[in-house]
């Protein structure tokens, strides 16, 4: 078992013959995903690396039995395709697209949840059960197999701790990367949630980031409902108010959204925070024998 | 992106809402003038984008053309927070009856999009936030339908206004709802909304900000940026795809990734140093995008060492490394460079680097030690 995408994943990606969408359909095929279909609008019966090319999701589902989807489209078509993958259907739509306005993603956010649906991002890296799919840009070859779930805001980050976490023996169930947007599908506290009832997974990193609250909704979340042994990092400690930091989620405004509060509400959630991303994996070893 | 108080007043008025009458001066002759058209009691008002111009002396209310140009004569120049003021707005003078504040705002843990109003106007609504919270009243706009006849008629009642003044709030409500839907805006405020003395609204400040993501489809937004109150090297470092924020210490950080950015920041100050800004190379670490890198980074004249701390996902390595070796032969760099990779062909690209002279460590805290250490000779 994993979250979200796994051996029973059968993908279809949006924006296939782009050079993004083309790319990391290589690399994810690749990596052992079942990739079914791909979708670019007058681009039908085309191939790309051996995956059959529709011109509407309606027909990708239908000919494939796609059940969930990564999209690569332009930010500005990217709510439409979101709309598209969910309203054929799609379980679970994965928006890699960084730069999408965010009074749009208000009311798909919505639409999304009433569909039942689950959109991770936009703006992630995506998701990637080792060993099972690889559903978006995360490189392949950092996941082990394992039994730790792994949920970050920032691509870089993620590559970051699953490597060190790799390396220091400790393979993972699911890593997602949930995005750096002010407004993204699938909150920290949602995948907290997936990864507290998964049979498959035993421990948890979570790595947050100025701006907003998920951290702290996350915390309270966690006091509550997790029983697994969690570690965590915040990204941001230096960052200036006022300042988006590359993200267009991560800005401290009026004195909200710092690093600090976001520790502090971790750290008396029983997570153990680390001040540096190398000491993640030995952190979290201390929790999983404590 | 952020606009002055005039230009987000001429948006206001342009979807209806009723506005404190103004003019925009650059010199005070112009300042005096606007003052004689207006007569009476005017207000001098800094045109910048930041906060406290009141506190710093940025606003005046004055008596007489004569008295409009001094105040014209003394804002003009000023430094507030770290912004030159360039224009200010003559605005005419109000009768203030009751004053309130009220803005449309992303309701982020909602993701919903909502009203917020009190009756404490005119002072920041952090403030009230923080020491009267119940002061504020907010009402979430349906993701589907829009917001309601009844919510504004709600927020209204909650500020205790009488029943005379429900619908005119109302309509300021939904107009205010409308510029920011319609303009793409993330933050529309009126501090202070006033009813005169005659029972008239009016906005007497405006405040709006929008959302980069979306200014491709308003170039009409776009064409209101003001060049001098943005950081030249920030706007520059955008039109590379490259995302640059200047900070205060002396250590360049090159980074790719803005999580990765910000987490090399934190660990350059746990090692005891500065970082000099932020900066997330984006789309690929090659010789063009490093270059570019390179060059803002060193324009800054405190820059005492660089740290470039690159994690290979997709990008490999090896070609990280021939895009460093490539850009130091574009670019002069004589502070010490310390470079850390790791991730795809990370040994490849140490191996490159080390032909030219460059070692690459694979430790994140190691390099940032290292950029201190070097940065403090």
């Amino acid at each position: 078992m994993s979250i979200l995408v796994g051996n029973d994943t059968r993908l279809l990606v949006q924006g296939i013959t782009g050079r993004e969408g083309s790319f990391h359909t290589q690399q994810m095929v690749e990596y052992g995903t079942n990739v079914v279909a791909g979708v670019t609008p007058g681009k039908a019966g085309q191939e790309v690396h051996g995956v059959p090319v529709f011109n509407t999701v309606e027909d990708a589902v239908r000919e494939t039995g796609a059940n969930a989807s990564v999209i690569y489209v332009p930010a500005r078509f990217s709510v439409d395709a979101i709309y598209e993958a969910v309203d054929n259907g799609i379980e679970v739509v994965v928006c890699i697209t960084e730069g999408v306005p965010v009074n749009d993603m208000v009311p798909v956010y919505h639409h999304v949840k009433q569909k039942g649906a689950v959109l991770i991002g936009p703006n992630c890296p995506g998701v990637t059960s080792p060993g099972q799919a690889k559903v978006g840009i995360i490189p392949g070859f950092i996941h082990e197999p394992g039994r730790v779930g792994v949920v970050s805001r920032s691509g870089t980050l993620t590559y970051e701790v699953v490597d060190a976490l790799t390396k220091a023996g400790l393979g993972q169930s699911t890593v997602v990367g949930i995005g750096g947007d002010p407004i993204i599908g699938t909150s920290f506290t949602d995948v907290l949630e997936m990864f507290q009832n998964d049979p498959d997974t035993d421990a948890i990193v979570m790595i947050g980031e100025i701006g907003g609250d998920d951290e702290e909704r996350a915390a309270a979340f966690i006091k509550e409902n997790v029983t697994k042994p969690m570690a965590g990092f915040i990204a941001g400690r230096t960052a200036p108010e006022g300042k988006r930091m590359g993200h267009a989620g991560a800005i401290i405004s009026g004195g909200a959204g710092t690093a600090q509060g976001k520790i502090e509400a971790l750290e008396a959630a029983g997570v153990a925070v680390a001040s540096r991303m190398s000491e993640i994996p030995a952190l979290l070893q201390a929790k999983m024998n404590a | 992106m952020n606009v002055h108080e005039y230009q987000a007043a001429e948006l206001l008025a342009k979807h209806g809402v009723p506005v404190n009458p103004g003019k925009v001066a650059t010199t005070p002759d112009e300042a005096e003038q606007i003052a004689r058209e207006f007569g009476g009691t005017v207000v001098v008002k800094a045109q910048v984008h930041t906060g406290g111009r009141g506190k710093a002396g940025g606003v005046k209310v004055v008596k007489s053309p004569e008295e409009a140009r001094s105040a014209a004569e003394a804002i003009l120049g000023m430094d507030i927070k770290g912004h030159t003021v360039n224009k200010v707005l003559v605005a005419q003078g109000a009768d203030i009856a009751r004053e309130f504040y009220l803005s449309i705002v992303m309701n982020r843990p909602a993701r919903k999009i909502m009203v917020m109003a009190s009756a404490e106007g005119g002072v920041e609504i952090e403030t009230v936030a923080e020491e009267s919270p119940e002061k504020i009243v907010q009402r979430d706009a349906d993701p589907m339908v829009g917001l309601r006849d009844y919510q504004a008629k709600e927020v209204a009642f909650a500020l205790g206004l009488e029943p005379t003044l429900v619908n005119g709030f109302g309509k300021i409500v939904h107009q205010l709802y409308e510029t920011f839907i319609e303009e793409d805006a993330t933050l529309v405020e009126i501090n202070p909304l006033i009813i005169t003395g005659a029972g008239e609204w009016q906005a007497l400040d405006a405040k709006m900000s929008f959302d980069d993501n979306a200014l491709y489809r308003k170039p009409e937004i776009e064409a209101l940026r003001d060049m001098a109150e943005e950081n030249e090297t920030e706007i520059e470092a955008k039109q590379s795809g490259i995302s640059f924020v200047k900070l205060d210490g002396n250590i360049g950080c090159i980074v790719n990734g803005a999580g990765l950015s910000m987490a090399t920041l934190d660990a350059v100050q746990l090692a005891g140093g500065e970082p000099a800004n932020f900066l997330d190379v984006g789309g690929g670490a090659n010789e063009e995008q490093v270059t570019k890198a390179f060059n803002l980074v060193l324009a800054d004249p405190n820059v005492k060492a660089i740290l470039i701390n690159i994690y290979g996902g997709i990008t490999r390595g090896d070609v990280v490394a021939r895009g460093i070796v490539a850009a130091m032969k574009n670019v002069d760099v004589k502070v010490p460079l310390v470079v850390r990779l790791s991730g795809t062909n990370a040994e490849e690209g140490k191996a490159l680097l080390a032909e030219q002279g460059i070692t690459a460590g694979d430790s994140m805290d190691e390099a940032a030690a290292q950029v201190v250490a070097a940065a403090g000779k």
